[in-house]
């Protein structure tokens, strides 16, 4: 029998309408846990690096967790990988919420589609049942909408279904993939899952998941929520307040909004308002979300609240979480949070990247005042900074006019405008949208993970280890006194050493091999999260949370039988994280990408930040390149991958060995 | 029939505080696996969530007892100006409807308030819900004596409503000859 997974993957081929149901081997989950981790395997044997994004040859994958549909609080995540249309690597986006427990108690751990449907179709999985439906009738429908008609075609009120808006359909590469209350939103998934013809995928399921030893996991989930019991409701001192507790930022919850209105910056992360927050502003803000915040939701199996039931008098219900509130009203320097909120319920109607739409739009504002614009490209568009916002929308997932252009991100429109377009872009990372922050002092853990990210997004990296020093000895002591998730006690030591100020402050402290150490350790969670199906949000995200690399292990192994210790956990890792970054070496990333936006900090070190980098990929195995090395490929069983490195000729054996 | 005294288990519920995780179903339909935790599967669970997120509807609903015919009519409510969906707030497992029963077999499933033994300090659905929405009491009344219906028995009554007296004796008959051999 299969614990934890149920040992099958339903492979939809959809040029030729073939549905199959295809047993996996045990071999590759302990090998490589399973979610982000068997995602990039099958990537890897499957599609061939010359494989562009929108061709039938490129394959969808939908995944759940390993741990996901257990009772393991919080392991609800859906891993969705492709090769990204944005940043032409491989893409891997996540969404927590309901849907992927539905598919695995339908029998499926995986869903992978290949080939393009040639008309618009839904899929439909009743446990065993699977059915390609006809969606003409969808088309142009919203994400949201579009679920509550399936749901209400199939009589079927349980089904989870997660479905693409207009601008999936029309493949702008912001596109998401929307599912109740969450959403995979990055680098262009939904854009590929329209391009493949899926307007949909609803799901229910009923079939019973096992565990391999019953009592002793249901011990440890016991132990997570008693310790999620006491954690969340006790704040971190001078962390804030939306990241002190656990989960998800708490955006829904919270209503003070100085630090992110002031920190971070307005337009296309453009101009920083440093004195924005009034007591005035707090007290409009905090009756808008009042207002329209009817409840706030969690996700399967977990017990916060990081989503939010969102109700605006006269237009239709949506739900949301996180930043995205923020992210259209300060794009568009809109001071009224209402707009946030109604251009948002359009937003995920369309089914859109929060992120990054907000600043692509913003972008090519600046782009109209610098000239490089004309008026003919905005022909009637208003001329209020909300009207404007809302008509641009409207242009891009359309793909009308200038909107065709800026479908594509600021990177490729810039390219594609020309005309010094390209220095308006100035918030990318390997081709792909950033938080919109730009800061004075060099922070080198946050350059390195904003360098080495393969998901080139700060927030999938970043996590355990505090973001600054604490300001008093007594808080660093008060800190680090419970802080049993540090993989080495040295972790508690860069904490209580590192200072605001003085020689221990940054960018010198902590030193270069620690800044390793600490960057390691937060993708180490990460990845972790990602292979099993736990939201970040209770383990790699928050400081302090209740799954860690000294609980994972038995949790994994009671789920699922596995024989599994912590150093066996930390080689799983490594090997998931080396492959992720084989396969994205084959597909060109060289270290040339890896490189922060130019001006994400006043105060730059060019030497020191040449330091980091060498001496994190040495740390990794790879080569100053950033390419792992045959010796490491070989420790982790990797040699498959070796030898197609060194054919293609990107390991030019003895060269690399020398340099490293 | 003699009066005794009767310990009566109350779980209290707070829509308002409800998140909508399901984790009581996690746990409900997990602990009633057998070997006990050896499984999860919500379908199975004998609390089940009804929830509607755009209209805000959420909520809990316990299994109660098994009935082979639906209403004669249907009940609707509205509360505060929220309407719920016929039938929400009824804890049958029923003919009419596909919640309470076993996925597979169709036997019906009641909450048992997590008989354990030992006892569980509460019940399995309250103590994974961290959000209160569920809470439980317990008081003491005097009830009437009665006559309990075993779960044997009741799985039995709606399998012969299910498939006809003659069906389900002959399969007895059948599976205790094969048993024996
Ligand atoms: S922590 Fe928040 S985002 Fe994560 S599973 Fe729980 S409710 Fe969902
Ligand atoms: S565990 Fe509590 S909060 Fe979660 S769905 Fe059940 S009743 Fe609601
Ligand atoms: S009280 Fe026990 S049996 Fe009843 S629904 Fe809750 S967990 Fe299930």
């Amino acid at each position: 029998m299969r614990y934890a997974e149920t040992g099958y993957n339903l492979e939809i081929d959809l040029s030729r309408g073939n549905v199959e149901r295809l047993e996996t081997d045990p071999r590759l989950t302990e090998l490589y846990l399973g979610g982000l981790g068997t995602n990039t395997k099958i990537l890897w044997d499957r599609v061939p690096p010359e494989t562009e994004p929108f061709s039938s040859d490129n394959q969808l994958i939908f995944s759940t967790g390993l741990l996901v549909a257990t009772p393991a609080p919080g392991a609800n995540r859906t891993i969705v990988t492709t090769y990204s249309p944005q940043t032409l690597l491989m893409g891997y986006s996540m969404m927590g919420g309901f849907w992927a427990p539905e598919l695995k108690h339908a029998g499926y751990d995986k869903l992978i589609f290949r080939g393009k449907s040639p008309n618009l179709i839904y899929v439909w999985i009743n446990n065993d049942k699977v059915e390609i439906r006809d969606a003409s009738h969808l088309r142009g429908k919203g994400a949201v909408e579009t679920s509550e008609l399936i749901r209400q075609e199939l009589n079927e009120p349980g089904a989870q279904v997660a479905a693409i808006g207009l601008a999936g359909e029309n493949k702008v590469y912001m596109a998401s993939i929307e599912q109740g209350r969450s959403s995979a939103s990055r680098l262009g998934i939904g854009a590929v899952m329209g391009d493949k013809g899926i307007k949909a995928i609803a799901v229910r399921g009923t079939r019973d998941i096992n565990i391999a030893r019953p009592s002793e996991f249901i011990n440890l989930c016991n132990d997570v929520l008693q310790y999620i019991k006491i954690r969340a409701p006790k704040l971190v001192p001078e962390v804030m307040p939306i990241l002190a507790g656990l989960g998800s930022p708490q955006e829904m919850a919270h209503y003070d909004e100085k630090w992110h209105t002031e920190n971070f910056m307005w337009g296309n992360a453009r101009v920083r308002r440093k004195d924005f927050w009034n007591k005035e502003i707090e007290k409009k803000w905090k009756e808008t979300l009042e207002t329209v915040r009817t409840r706030l939701i969690s996700c399967y199996n977990c017990p916060m609240k990081c989503g939010a039931i969102i109700s605006v008098p006269g237009i239709s219900t949506y739900m949301m979480k996180c930043f995205s509130k923020l992210t259209y009203t300060m794009a568009a320097f809109v001071e009224d949070l209402d707009f946030g909120f109604k251009i948002a319920q359009r937003a995920t109607e369309y089914g859109v990247d929060g992120f990054s739409t907000p600043q692509v739009m913003a972008f090519a504002f600046e782009l109209k005042e610098a000239g490089i614009l004309t008026d003919a490209d905005f022909a009637g568009c208003p001329s209020d900074n909300e009207g404007k916002f809302y008509w641009l929308l409207d242009r891009i997932v359309r793909r009308e006019g200038i909107g065709d252009v800026l479908a594509n991100g600021t990177y490729w429109a810039a390219q594609q405008i020309g005309k010094g377009a390209e220095e308006y872009a100035h918030n990318n990372i390997k081709k792909h949208e950033q938080l919109p922050l730009k800061l004075g002092m060099l922070n080198p853990i946050y350059y390195l993970m904003y360098c080495t990210g393969e998901k080139a997004n700060i927030t999938q990296i970043e996590g355990n280890f505090p973001q600054a020093p604490f300001s008093t000895m007594e808080l660093k002591e008060e800190f680090v006194k419970d802080w049993v998730q540090v993989p080495d006690e040295k972790f508690k030591k860069y904490v209580l050493d590192w200072e605001m100020r003085g020689e221990r402050s940054m960018p010198f402290y902590p030193p270069v091999d620690a800044c390793c150490e600490i960057v390691e350790w937060q993708e180490m969670m990460h990845h972790i999260d990602d292979a099993v199906g736990v939201c970040a949000g209770l383990s790699s995200f928050p400081l302090k949370p209740p799954y860690h690399i000294h609980n994972y292990p038995q949790i994994i192994s009671s789920a699922t039988g596995i024989d599994m210790d912590e150093s066996g956990l930390k080689q799983v890792y490594k090997r998931n994280r080396t492959l992720l970054r084989a396969v994205n070496v084959r597909r060109g990333l060289r270290r040339e990408d890896e490189k922060p936006p130019e001006d994400h900090w006043k105060k730059r070190f060019p030497e020191l930040e040449k330091k980091l980098l060498d001496t994190y990929y040495q740390y990794k195995g790879w080569d100053l390149q950033g390419i792992p090395t045959k010796k490491t490929l070989h420790e982790l069983a990797l040699d498959y991958v070796a030898e197609d490195l060194e054919q293609r000729g990107i390991i030019k054996n003895e060269q690399s060995e020398e340099e490293n | 029939m003699s009066k005794v005294k009767k310990k009566i288990k109350v779980i209290k519920i707070d829509l308002d505080k409800c998140n909508g995780c399901r984790a009581c179903e996690v746990i409900c339909s997990s602990f009633h696996a057998k070997p006990k935790y050896s499984s999860n599967n919500p379908a199975r669970s004998r609390i089940r969530l009804i929830r509607e997120p755009l209209r805000d509807v959420y909520l809990p609903v316990y299994a109660g007892e098994y009935t082979k015919a639906e209403c004669m009519g249907r009940d609707k409510y509205v509360i505060d100006g929220k309407e719920y969906n016929e039938c929400d707030f009824c804890r049958a497992s029923c003919p009419s409807r596909d919640v309470f029963k076993e996925p597979d077999s169709g036997l019906p499933l009641k909450c048992d308030m997590c008989e354990d033994d030992p006892p569980q300090e509460k019940p399995l659905c309250v103590q994974w819900c961290l959000n209160d929405a569920l809470t439980y009491e317990e008081r003491e009344e005097e009830v009437e004596e009665e006559v309990k219906q075993e779960d044997v028995e009741i799985g039995l009554e709606s399998m012969i409503n299910q498939y006809g007296l003659q069906k389900v004796m002959d399969t007895i008959a059948r599976i205790s000859i094969s048993k024996k051999e």
